[in-house]
């Protein structure tokens, strides 16, 4: 496989991922606003997700209020933010069609038809409700494109490629969503937790679709703790960052058998791994979650240049 | 349009139906009203999800388009088209021994068959290629060659396409399209597939792949990428191939030997069909500013370490000035008359011929010696004055830059329009490879001027395409 090719899966799938997840984050910034009494609040909460997304000074140079409005052009259309939603569907349909001998029909179609039907969308008609039904749209394109890349490709190096840009990318994106809030997840002796601290956990878990099925696994009311355990540690959580680096791993073993050796991102990967594995959130807390974040969030890219290096990205 | 109305494929000028239409006439009489109007909208979208798109290049609307289709299919009958595939095969092996020879002895320039001036100062001669000997001795292995078509036995060609031809997906696409939106007529007559065609360019390029390659030879479709108007084709193919798509940035060159840069490191390349023109393949050798090229190519091909195909240099047999002289071409390498005609063609360089073309450019086309996609050309009945005086002063300025011919009337097909069924004008680009043996795929590309009255079929100036079939005895 050419080494831009491998290259462009990587990234194809690190774009959609990123679509999905800037939707994820908006979301949380923006239902928090509407549900806050304190004067500000809106803006505060929508420049801390900014900020979680790492474009709060991209957006600080265009617009001087942090408005719902602004703040959805930017993180929706701006063709100037990398990370726009816009951004991350071009920049996906362009890399696909780059390789679109590389990927399936149905990986092709899904991805081709979302970017037409993205690009027909009038963004002054997004307001109140249209806006949350964008935003289930955009994760529904994401299931779409991973639905059909499950379903059809051959499970060879694109499908490792792959694989590993989607959860590199989606590991990064748990990562920020916990540090955006990581002060209202520090243990407190004040353990019940007032009405804002509730309704922050729950968007933190909303974010990441956890807030109902985090019921089934603690069996308990939201706390802090176990919100905290459970998008970091829990290997059954699908967004969990222990669960993402599990199939960074086990993708990198199955490149390790289709070429025959271990490369520099099987190294940087343990780097990554050894963050979590028989680690506890005692530990953790103890080290200081927003450091512990901001450590977790560099290692995970240097799994990104380590595998750029290996493979003959360029 | 002046002179006698056009040959109509479909109908008799008394109405009756012609013999390859028959079934199409009954199944199209069988549809309810709105039928029609739901398969074109059905094909628009089967084409628009595919991502079967082109680039207009200069144009606003955005980097990429469709070709429009026509729903109605282009019926030739078999014995029809055994005639022109053999007018055809003889035409790509006249002009396959014409391009050796211009790169060797220069016979034919010697016996003055052809000008030596026309041909040695030609921007299409390629001196680099002088003493190459390609793989099995073929230049133009990939070969379009264009047809029209003025009564039930009056085919023309209007030119020959060597270098690099375009299309060949559309008429993949535009059959399966066919076949899903109306599966019913494909039962009632037996159609010649056109899907074999990836498989035999496949074995055309292993074909002439360079001597001593052990195994299958490795083959790579070079493209100048994603922003190419035909880059869908060069992925579609490259896919269905099962060859690499590379850019240029993929390929490098080691010890006179093409490698592409993998996920393991380099692997060899043995066939490189490229769809870069000549001038951007090889900064070391053509043109040093070109950035989508893989340098040190030519030298590989050179040294008979990898294939290039088309060769470089085949522009030189489909120049629009050498074409008057296809039928010599013809004759003195293969000793046979030409079994298709040649447009008659006025050359301004000559005083008589100048002379009468500017007295009758309203009559006239004209076309630039190196121009394409229907740019840069007239046609007489259809333009105005003022555009006639301009392309007389053009001429009068370089009458070598252009040649003159009298405007055919194209065959029409009936066509589905906004105002119904209505017969427009045609042509027909049949599919050539050459490689180990000439094998012509039974079909083509059939543009469609979709203009009432209009003669230009390319889809830069509003043309669309037609699914064209070749029916089996």
């Amino acid at each position: 496989m050419l080494g831009r090719t491998a290259q462009n899966l990587f990234w194809l799938s690190r774009y959609v991922e990123r679509a999905e997840n800037m939707a994820r984050l908006f979301e949380v910034g923006y239902r928090m606003s509407l549900t806050s009494r304190r004067e500000g609040a809106t803006s505060d909460h929508l420049v801390s997700m900014l900020r979680a997304a790492e474009v709060d000074e991209d957006f600080a140079a265009k617009h001087k209020v942090a408005d719902v409005a602004n703040v959805a052009q930017f993180m929706l259309f701006d063709e100037t933010n990398p990370s726009s939603v816009r951004s991350c569907l071009l920049a996906a349909r362009t890399n696909a069609r780059s390789v679109r001998t590389a990927l399936t029909s149905d990986m092709w179609q899904s991805l081709n038809s979302a970017w037409l039907e993205f690009a027909a969308i009038d963004p002054r008609n997004i307001t109140g409700s249209r806006l949350l039904e964008l935003l289930q749209w955009v994760k529904t394109v994401s299931y779409r494109y991973r639905g059909a890349l499950l379903s059809t490709f051959l499970r060879d190096d694109g499908y490792a490629f792959s694989q590993i840009g989607n959860f590199v990318e989606r590991a990064d994106n748990t990562a920020r969503i916990l540090d955006m809030k990581y002060y209202v997840l520090l243990p407190r002796t004040d353990l019940i937790g007032g009405d804002v601290d509730i309704q922050q956990w729950t968007l933190i878990l909303r974010a990441a679709s956890a807030h109902r099925s985090y019921r089934h696994v603690y069996h308990d009311r939201y706390k802090a703790w176990n919100i905290a355990d459970y998008l970091i540690l829990r290997p059954e959580m699908p967004r969990s960052l222990l669960f993402c680096v599990g199939w960074i791993n086990r993708t990198l073993d199955m490149l390790e058998e289709i070429y025959g050796g271990k490369s520099a991102g099987h190294a940087a990967a343990a780097e990554v791994t050894a963050m979590l594995e028989g680690n506890s959130m005692d530990r953790i807390f103890a080290y200081g979650l927003h450091e512990f974040l901001t450590e977790f969030i560099a290692r995970n890219n240097n799994v990104t240049e380590a595998m750029a290096e290996s493979y003959n990205f360029y | 349009m002046p002179g006698p109305s056009p040959f109509n494929e479909m109908r008799n000028a008394d109405g009756s139906v012609r013999e390859p239409y028959m079934i199409l006439e009954q199944w199209l009489k069988e549809q309810p009203a709105e039928a029609l109007g739901l398969m074109a909208s059905d094909a628009e979208d089967i084409f628009r999800r595919l991502g079967i798109t082109f680039a207009v290049y200069g144009s606003n609307e955005g980097t990429e388009k469709l070709i429009p289709f026509d729903i109605i299919p282009r019926i030739i009958s078999a014995i029809e088209w055994r005639k022109l595939s053999k007018g055809i095969e003889q035409r790509v092996r006249a002009l396959n021994a014409f391009l050796h020879d211009i790169y060797h002895r220069q016979e034919i320039l010697k016996a003055g068959r052809v000008p030596e001036k026309l041909i040695l100062n030609n921007s299409a001669f390629c001196p680099q290629m002088m003493g190459l000997d390609p793989a099995r001795g073929v230049y133009s292995h990939i070969i379009g060659v264009d047809l029209v078509r003025v009564g039930p036995e009056d085919w023309y060609v209007l030119e020959d396409n060597l270098r690099t031809p375009s299309g060949v997906s559309y008429m993949l696409e535009d059959r399966e399209a066919m076949l899903q939106i109306a599966p019913d007529l494909f039962q009632r007559t037996k159609v010649a597939p056109v899907d074999t065609y990836p498989e035999n360019l496949r074995r055309t390029l292993e074909s002439v792949a360079p001597p001593g390659v052990n195994g299958t030879p490795t083959l790579a479709v070079l493209t100048p990428g994603i922003y190419n108007s035909a880059y869908f084709e060069h992925s579609f193919l490259a896919d269905q191939m099962g060859a690499e798509l590379c850019e240029g940035q993929d390929l490098f060159v080691e010890n006179g030997k093409v490698y592409a840069r993998t996920t393991t490191g380099p692997r060899r390349i043995d066939v490189i069909y490229r769809r870069i023109d000549d001038d951007f393949l090889d900064p070391l050798t053509f043109r040093p500013d070109s950035m989508l090229g893989v340098p040190g190519v030519f030298d590989a091909y050179r040294a008979g370490n990898v294939t290039l195909v088309n060769a470089p240099g085949t522009g030189i047999a489909d120049d629009k000035a050498v074409y008057t002289y296809v039928p010599e071409i013809i004759e003195f390498y293969l000793g046979e008359k030409a079994l298709l005609k040649n447009v008659p063609t006025y050359n301004c360089t000559k005083d008589d011929d100048r002379k009468y073309v500017l007295e009758n450019i309203h009559e006239l086309v004209v076309k630039e010696v190196h121009g394409s996609g229907g740019y840069g050309m007239l046609v007489g009945p259809t333009s105005t004055k003022e555009q006639h005086e301009i392309f007389r002063q053009k001429i009068i300025a370089r009458p070598d830059n252009y040649i003159v011919q009298p405007t055919l009337a194209l065959s029409t097909c009936p066509t589905f329009v906004d105002s119904g069924i209505a017969p427009r004008h045609v042509d027909l680009r049949p599919y050539v490879l050459v490689g180990d043996q000439i094998r012509i795929t039974p079909g083509g590309l059939t543009r469609v001027a979709l203009k009432e009255g209009s003669l230009v079929v390319n889809s830069s100036q509003g043309g669309g395409t037609k699914d064209t079939w070749i029916l089996e005895d």
